[in-house]
């Protein structure tokens, strides 16, 4: 038995896993949230304002909180950012709203902006409150490809001022990252499900599953057939290791494993190695890793090829790893993958440095990791193919994504883009930015 | 060690924290808690005729300020609703067990001489240290002719003070209500009437809040309310004021003050004695975190005066009266502007808004390559303290004083004062 590798569910209790995989962060109480909201300076021209990228009016709605408005609050935000719920819970405040709060300089202890914003937010969740209403219909039609972050934010403005709306979504789901992507312990109590409810309870958005551009239908046909295009399709490729690693069982994409977990209704029932090695430093690996800690993992090595300061996950992440029994090992490359019978046993590394030419090199020096599972999370890609091969629309790319005006119009006329699949932070917040000033182009597109 | 002993019109205490008459001190078992946890002394709760008076239930309201608890409080709750030979006995009880502590009992009977005649000697049977007329509870006794009904006519303060140095040998405290336009005219009836000594402020006529749902004044009773009386730390300001005109008023100057008014700290306390006051009493700030409040009360005290080098508490009672003045007294010469330290500053910005939006635009907003920065505009600065009553961080924004305008000048001596000798008529600028 000992040669086998080791992955298997079941490793922890109902009630372990339950735990495990409900709120990273529980909500603030009414009382909390009233002592936190009254430590809100409400700064003029408040820096955190600018500090979000959709720009939520963070110290009047704070405001709200502090004086018992908590509905006008959740308005404040929602109105910028119609899924402010789902960045309470996932955006990475410390290097936005809460890195620019000025209590920082005062006290090193920035407002809980995040915590605030969800507080506002679940208050009208849990009232069932509607507050949007469809302007008059303008008869016109605009198709969003993706029904992610920026997908359903263009949509929902756009719904708000009468026109029709059709997603066409890939995947069996509608919520994109925020369903398949963020750490589970993130969006507990089937959140993104419950936002994307909240979102399409306005009207006039049509969500069509299991229909990817490129393979269901075509770019050329939609620009024909409606009056606009938004196309918000996200990310479809993952980086490959290197091009030799082949095929072997417990070797697989992070994202992978995190959407498998994400969607089974039973954790308990996801595989997990009692040895899992996770190769990469940003936010998807650190929540692969804790993730497989957290369904009863053993060992959990995370291991990236720079220093702590290179890496794309937060301090603030990479210190949620490490409270999470976490091993970040930094200054080492994967090398090769060792297989027995078509399943991986280990991961040999290569330790790195920073040559003189400010380029990364290997030493020389070579260590191994015993891994039952191996996750890669190496960055993931855009493909371009879908709005590249349709010879009755093709796009222009930037760097390797479809390149946007300011407005988040394409190279084509009435074809909109936004989300992942264009240049940016690559967070949820930024494609809900990108969806909301591409509806307010596309309204006046379709208006003049 | 500064030495925290208090003798106010011959009573002594251990230290100037006394209890006031409210309901901390309605029964023995309070006061000897009080006494335990070291309190100076307690103004016993207003005893009354018998039958005793009935309270409602549901008697107090507060007003919570940006999440703090009782920045305000009030009350609808009446005197003591016990039998008096229960009281008295009691009283008599606890000054025996605590000889060294003040104990002072506060009276309250309709403004006839046969009532005040009939209990004080049943008072004086108790041993206390002073009597404390209550001419000031604004609400329910009032409207039964006692309380601030009499507080508020200087002649019935005078008599009845009269009545009780007559009738008594004790030392006679009058309780002024503030619900009046001027506080010096009950305190000079009072000083006429004999009386030893004021103490001041009663509670103030109030309504804390409306419940929105029960569209009522609370504290609500059945559906209903009724105006209280107003203390804790938001009255202080009001107390402090009338307590320095007492003390400044060349008629009362000089008639020992019992200070209170929203005092919950040992600064509280040095304040109103700087103003005037022998001794100072708490009730909201015991109520809010009980009545081990006195221990930094009389450490944080005797640890600021042994910083100033003030070994008794006489030796600062009134310092500041002289410099209580009237507007008119003021240097109009004076100039002060403010000044922002750029190493402390945090870029709130709330100082730049308050003086754009509500003064006098003294206050530049910058960016400086991406960071905010706020500056004075001296020349526009009439250093009015705003910014730096807004600024959230200490000492961030200081007010400098500058060089003076001119000779020092108040309104009195100023050309634009038409009833100045130095008036220049109208066409002057």
């Amino acid at each position: 038995m000992a040669d086998l590798p080791d992955i298997a569910a079941h490793r922890l209790s109902a009630d372990a896993l339950r735990a495990n995989f409900g709120d990273a962060e529980p909500p603030l109480t009414d009382a909390q949230a009233v002592v936190e909201a009254n430590r809100c300076y409400f700064c003029y021209d408040a820096p955190c304002i600018q500090a979000c990228p959709t720009g939520i009016d963070i110290p009047g709605f704070i405001r709200g909180i502090a004086t018992g408005n908590v509905k006008g609050a959740a308005l404040r935000i929602l109105e910028e950012n119609i899924m402010g719920g789902t960045c309470a819970r996932a955006c990475p405040t410390e290097i936005l709203c809460e890195q620019a709060c000025v209590r920082n300089a005062q006290e090193a202890k920035p407002i809980d902006i995040g915590g605030l914003q969800r507080h506002a937010t679940d208050h009208l969740f849990d009232a069932q409150i509607q507050p949007f209403t469809r302007a008059a219909p303008t008869g016109k039609r605009v198709a969003v490809v993706g029904a992610g972050p920026a997908g359903l934010a263009c949509a929902h403005a756009l719904s708000r001022q009468g026109h029709e709306i059709v997603v066409y979504e890939a995947r069996a789901k509608a919520g994109g990252l925020n369903e398949y992507g963020l750490a589970a312990y993130k969006m507990a109590d089937e959140f993104a499900a419950r936002e994307v409810a909240f979102i399409l309870a306005i009207g006039g958005i049509t969500i069509e599953n299991n229909r990817a551009l490129g393979r269901d239908l075509q770019l050329g046909e939609l620009t024909t057939q409606f009056d606009a295009v938004f196309l918000g399709m996200g990310q479809a490729g993952v980086n490959a290791l290197n091009d030799d690693a082949h095929p072997m069982d417990g070797f697989l994409p992070a994202v992978d494993f995190i959407a498998a977990l994400r969607q089974a209704d039973d954790k308990s029932t996801v595989p997990v190695g009692r040895r899992v090695v996770v190769i990469g430093g940003g936010n998807t690996a650190i929540d692969a890793a804790v993730q497989s800690k957290r369904l009863g993992a053993e060992d959990v090595t995370l291991v990236y090829r720079r220093g702590a300061d290179d890496m794309s996950a937060t301090t603030a992440e990479q210190e949620w790893a490490q409270t999470n029994d976490v091993r970040i090992k930094r200054w080492a490359r994967p090398a090769r993958l060792h297989a027995t019978d078509g399943a991986v046993r280990s991961v040999e590394f290569e330790r790195t440095k920073m040559g003189a030419d400010g380029k990364l090199t290997g030493t020389g020096e070579f260590f191994t990791v015993d891994a039952d599972m191996v996750l890669t999370a190496i960055g993931q890609t855009f493909v371009p193919d879908p709005v590249t091969r349709d010879a009755n629309a093709v796009l222009e790319l930037d760097r390797g994504r479809i390149r946007v005006d300011a407005d988040h119009k394409t190279s084509l006329p009435n074809v909109f883009a936004g989300g992942d699949c264009v240049q940016g932070q690559d967070l949820t917040v930024s494609a809900v930015q990108h969806g909301k000033l591409a509806a307010r182009a596309i309204d006046r597109l379709l208006r003049s | 060690m500064a030495d925290l002993r208090t003798n106010f019109i011959g009573v002594r205490s251990p230290n100037p924290f006394w209890l006031a008459s409210a309901p901390p001190t309605d029964k023995e078992y309070n006061v000897v808690r009080a006494f335990k946890a070291g309190w100076g002394g307690v103004v016993w709760k207003t005893l009354g005729e018998d039958p005793p008076v009935v309270n409602v239930s549901s008697r107090y309201g507060a007003m919570s300020y940006n999440g703090t608890r009782i920045a305000g409080f009030n009350n609808i709750e009446l005197i003591s609703d016990r039998p008096l030979h229960v009281n008295l006995q009691e009283i008599k009880a606890v000054k025996r067990a605590w000889p060294d502590r003040a104990m002072i009992v506060s009276l309250m009977v309709p403004c006839e001489e046969a009532s005040w005649k009939k209990i004080l000697p049943l008072v004086e049977d108790t041993e206390c240290d002073a009597i404390e007329l209550n001419f000031g509870c604004p609400h329910g006794m009032s409207e039964r002719g006692m309380g601030s009904a009499v507080g508020q006519v200087p002649d019935y303060v005078e008599m009845v003070a009269r009545w009780c140095k007559q009738f008594s040998r004790l030392p006679v405290i009058v309780k002024l209500t503030p619900n009046i336009t001027d506080i010096r005219a009950p305190a000079r009836a009072a000083k006429r009437g004999g009386a030893d000594a004021v103490s001041l402020i009663n509670t103030i006529q109030s309504i804390c809040e409306v419940d929105l749902d029960l569209m009522a004044p609370t504290p609500t009773v059945d559906g209903q309310g009724t105006h209280g009386g107003y203390c804790g730390p938001a009255v202080k300001p009001i107390a402090l004021r009338m307590v320095g005109d007492i003390a400044r008023d060349p008629e009362t100057r000089g008639i020992p003050i019992s200070g209170i008014g929203g005092v919950s700290t040992w600064r509280d306390a040095a304040e109103f004695i700087a103003m005037g006051a022998g001794t100072v009493q708490v009730c909201t700030a015991a109520m809010h975190k009980g009545f081990r409040i006195v221990e930094d009360m009389c450490d944080g005290l005797s640890n600021w005066m042994d910083s100033k080098g003030y070994t008794s508490i006489d030796q600062f009672v009134g310092k500041a009266v002289p410099n209580y003045v009237q507007w008119e007294q003021l240097n109009l010469s004076f100039k002060t502007i403010a000044e922002i330290n750029q190493d402390l500053c945090i870029k709130c910005g709330l100082c730049h808004v308050a003086c754009e939006d509500t003064s006098h635009q003294s206050i530049s907003a910058q960016n400086v390559d991406g960071v905010r920065r706020y500056e004075v505009i001296e020349e526009e600065c009439v250093g009015c303290n705003l910014c730096a009553h807004v600024c959230p961080v200490d000492t961030c924004i200081t007010m400098v004083t500058q060089a003076p305008t001119g000779p020092r000048r108040t309104w009195k001596e100023h050309p634009n004062n038409p009833m100045s000798p130095n008036f220049v008529g109208e066409a002057a600028e």
